[in-house]
C-alpha cells in the first residue's frame, strides 16, 4: 500500500513538474499537461452520465482496439502453434529457421505497399500488417519453450503413451506458456505501435487517423492528447495482460517458489 | 533463439549456423532448401499471374531491381544513412538505459517508486512520436536517433536491471568485505555478472530500433535512407520490385547485425557460457 502511493505520488510530482517546465518554457511545441488534459476531457470524457461521461470513443478509440486486439489474438494463434511444432520438430526447424529469421528482420512498414495492393486498403491489410509485424516475439518463444521442456516430461509422458492431443496441450503447452506469455507481452506493445502505422495510412478512424488529423492542422495539443491517451491505453492493457498471466501462471510461480524453498 | 524477452538466457546460434569443418551439414542443406523453396514460390506466385505481376512482382523482377539499385551510387549512400543513424540510435539507447539499469537495478526502492511512470511511457509507441519530432527536430539525423531511443531503450533498461536482480549475493558480499564501495560492486561484479541479460536486451532494441530508423524515414519524408527509398517507391513511381528489392535489404542488415551480436556476445562474454556458469 505504500509503495502504491508512493508511486502515484511520483508520478503527481514529474506531472506538476513539467507542468511548471512548461509553464516557464512556453514553447508552441511543448503544451502544459492540463492544456491537454483539457483537450481529452473535450474529447473523450465529456459524454453524459449514462455513458459513464465516454463520448466519441466510438470514432477512434473503439476500431483501434477491435484492430489491435484481433491482430493481436490472430498472431498469438499462429505464433503459438508453429512456434510448438518448430519446438519440437528440429527437422521443421532446419527447413523454416533461416526463412523465418529473415522475414522477422524485415521493417513491417516497408512491406505496406505490398500488403496495401494484396489485399487493399482498410480493415483487413491492417489486419495483416499487425499480425505480420507481431508474430515473430510469440512465434520464437513459443519455439523456444517447446524445445525446453524438461526430459523428465518426456519421458514420463512416453511410458504412460499419453494421446498426441494430450502431449501437446498438457505437457508442451504448460511447459512452454512462461516463455509463451513473455512474447505476449512484447507482442502487444509492439501491436500498439504497428496499430499506429496501420491507421496513419489509409483509414477513416481509430488513432492514428486522429493523430495524422492533428498534424495536419498542426495542432500539437492534439498529437500530444493521442500520444498520453496511447500511454493510457497501453498501461490498461499492459495491467490486464499481466494480471491474466499471474492467473494462469499461478502453478509456474508456486512450484518456482517452492523449489527456492527446498534449496 | 533471438528474441527471448527478458530472461537473457544465453542460448547458442541457431542450428542451422553449425558448420561442419566445411562439409554441408544436413541442417544447412535443410536450411538452403528452404531460402530456395521461399524464392521459388515468391518467383511462380509472380509468373502464374494469381496476382497482378505489378502488384506481386517474381522473386527475379526484385533480384533485377535489387541490381539496379546496387549499381546506382546513390543506394550505397542510403544503405549507409540508415546504418549509421540507425546505429547511432543504438549507442543512445545504450548510453541511458544500461546507466539507468544499473541504477535502479541497485537502488531497489528508486525502482519501485518510479515503476508506474516507467508503465505509463513504455507503451507509448514511438511512431504516435514521429510527428511531434518533425516538428521539434526536423526530418534529419536527430528526429531518428530521438524515435529510435525512446524505442529501443525499454529492454535494454528492463534486462539490465532484471541482470541485477539475478546476481549472486555472495559475490557481491565478498567484494564488499574486501572493501569494494557501493559503486565498485556495481560495477565490478554486478555489471558483468548482468553482461548476458544487457546483451539480451541490446539485441533486443537492435531490431527495434531498425524498425524505427526505416519507419522514421518513411513518414517522416526528407533526409536519405533505405526507409527513403522505400517511400518514393511506395507513393511516388509505385515500383512495387523496388519496394520489395529496399525490404530485403533492409532485412539483410537486421539479420546480419542479429548473426554479428550473437557472436560477439559469445565470444566477448565466455564466462557466461560455461556449463553451470551464468545464465
Amino acid at each position: 500500500m505504500k509503495t502504491f502511493l508512493a508511486r502515484w505520488a511520483v508520478l503527481a510530482a514529474l506531472v506538476a513538474l513539467w507542468e511548471l517546465a512548461t509553464w516557464r518554457a512556453e514553447n508552441p511545441f511543448f503544451p502544459r499537461p492540463s492544456a491537454i488534459a483539457e483537450v481529452i476531457q473535450q474529447r473523450w470524457l465529456s459524454g453524459p452520465p449514462s455513458q459513464l461521461f465516454v463520448s466519441g470513443i466510438q470514432e477512434d478509440v473503439v476500431p483501434s482496439l477491435v484492430r489491435l486486439l484481433s491482430g493481436w489474438a490472430i498472431a498469438a494463434v499462429i505464433g503459438v502453434s508453429l512456434g510448438l511444432a518448430l519446438g519440437r520438430s528440429s527437422r521443421l526447424d532446419d527447413y523454416l529457421a533461416p526463412v523465418l529469421h529473415f522475414l522477422r528482420a524485415v521493417p513491417p512498414p516497408a512491406l505496406l505497399p505490398v500488403f496495401i495492393v494484396l489485399i487493399g486498403l482498410g480493415s483487413s491489410m491492417q489486419l495483416a500488417l499487425i499480425v505480420f509485424g507481431v508474430v515473430w516475439p510469440i512465434l520464437l518463444n513459443a519455439a523456444d519453450g517447446a524445445r525446453a521442456v524438461p526430459a523428465t516430461q518426456v519421458d514420463t509422458a512416453r511410458v504412460f503413451r499419453v494421446s498426441r492431443a494430450q502431449w501437446l496441450l498438457g505437457v508442451v503447452l504448460p511447459s512452454a506458456s512462461p516463455k509463451i506469455f513473455a512474447g505476449l507481452r512484447i507482442s502487444l506493445s509492439l501491436s500498439l505501435i504497428l496499430m499506429v502505422i496501420s491507421e496513419q495510412v489509409g483509414s477513416s478512424d481509430g488513432l492514428g487517423r486522429s493523430l495524422v488529423d492533428a498534424q495536419r492542422d498542426f495542432s500539437l495539443r492534439g498529437m500530444w492528447a493521442v500520444i498520453v491517451l496511447l500511454g493510457v491505453l497501453g498501461y490498461l492493457l499492459n495491467s490486464a495482460l499481466l494480471m491474466v498471466e499471474r492467473r494462469v501462471l499461478r502453478w509456474h510461480l508456486g512450484s518456482r517458489a517452492q523449489a527456492a524453498d527446498t534449496t | 533463439m533471438w528474441i527471448t524477452a527478458g530472461t537473457g538466457s544465453a542460448s547458442g546460434p541457431p542450428d542451422w549456423l553449425h558448420y561442419g569443418s566445411g562439409v554441408l551439414s544436413p541442417a544447412v542443406a535443410r536450411g538452403a532448401i528452404g531460402v530456395a523453396a521461399f524464392l521459388a514460390v515468391g518467383e511462380v506466385i509472380g509468373r502464374i499471374g494469381l496476382v497482378a505481376r505489378n502488384y506481386l512482382p517474381p522473386t527475379s523482377d526484385v533480384f533485377i531491381a535489387l541490381w539496379r539499385l546496387m549499381t546506382t551510387e546513390d543506394f550505397g549512400t542510403d544503405i549507409l544513412v540508415t546504418t549509421g543513424n540507425w546505429l547511432l540510435g543504438l549507442a543512445t539507447a545504450v548510453a541511458i538505459g544500461v546507466p539507468l539499469g544499473l541504477l535502479l537495478g541497485s537502488v531497489p526502492k528508486l525502482n519501485e517508486v518510479s515503476r508506474l511512470v516507467v508503465e505509463f511511457l513504455r507503451p507509448i509507441p514511438s511512431v504516435a512520436l514521429i510527428p511531434l519530432a518533425v516538428l521539434v527536430f526536423g526530418t534529419g539525423t536527430e528526429m531518428r536517433v530521438f524515435v529510435m531511443t525512446f524505442a529501443a531503450v525499454w529492454p535494454i533498461l528492463f534486462n539490465t536491471i532484471y541482470g541485477l536482480m539475478e546476481v549472486d549475493p555472495l559475490a557481491k558480499e565478498t567484494a564488499r568485505s574486501y572493501g569494494s564501495g557501493r559503486l565498485g560492486v556495481v560495477l565490478r561484479v554486478s555489471l558483468p555478472s548482468a553482461a548476458p541479460f544487457v546483451l539480451t536486451g541490446v539485441r533486443l532494441a537492435a531490431s527495434i530500433a531498425l524498425i524505427l530508423e526505416v519507419t522514421a524515414e518513411l513518414f517522416g519524408g526528407g533526409g536519405r535512407g533505405i526507409g527513403t527509398v522505400v517511400g518514393v517507391a511506395i507513393f511516388g513511381s509505385g515500383e512495387k520490385d523496388v519496394v520489395l528489392a529496399g525490404a530485403l535489404v533492409a532485412g539483410v542488415i537486421g539479420l546480419a547485425a542479429n548473426l554479428a551480436m550473437e557472436a560477439g556476445g559469445r565470444r566477448s562474454l565466455v564466462w557466461a557460457h560455461q556449463p553451470g556458469g551464468g545464465r
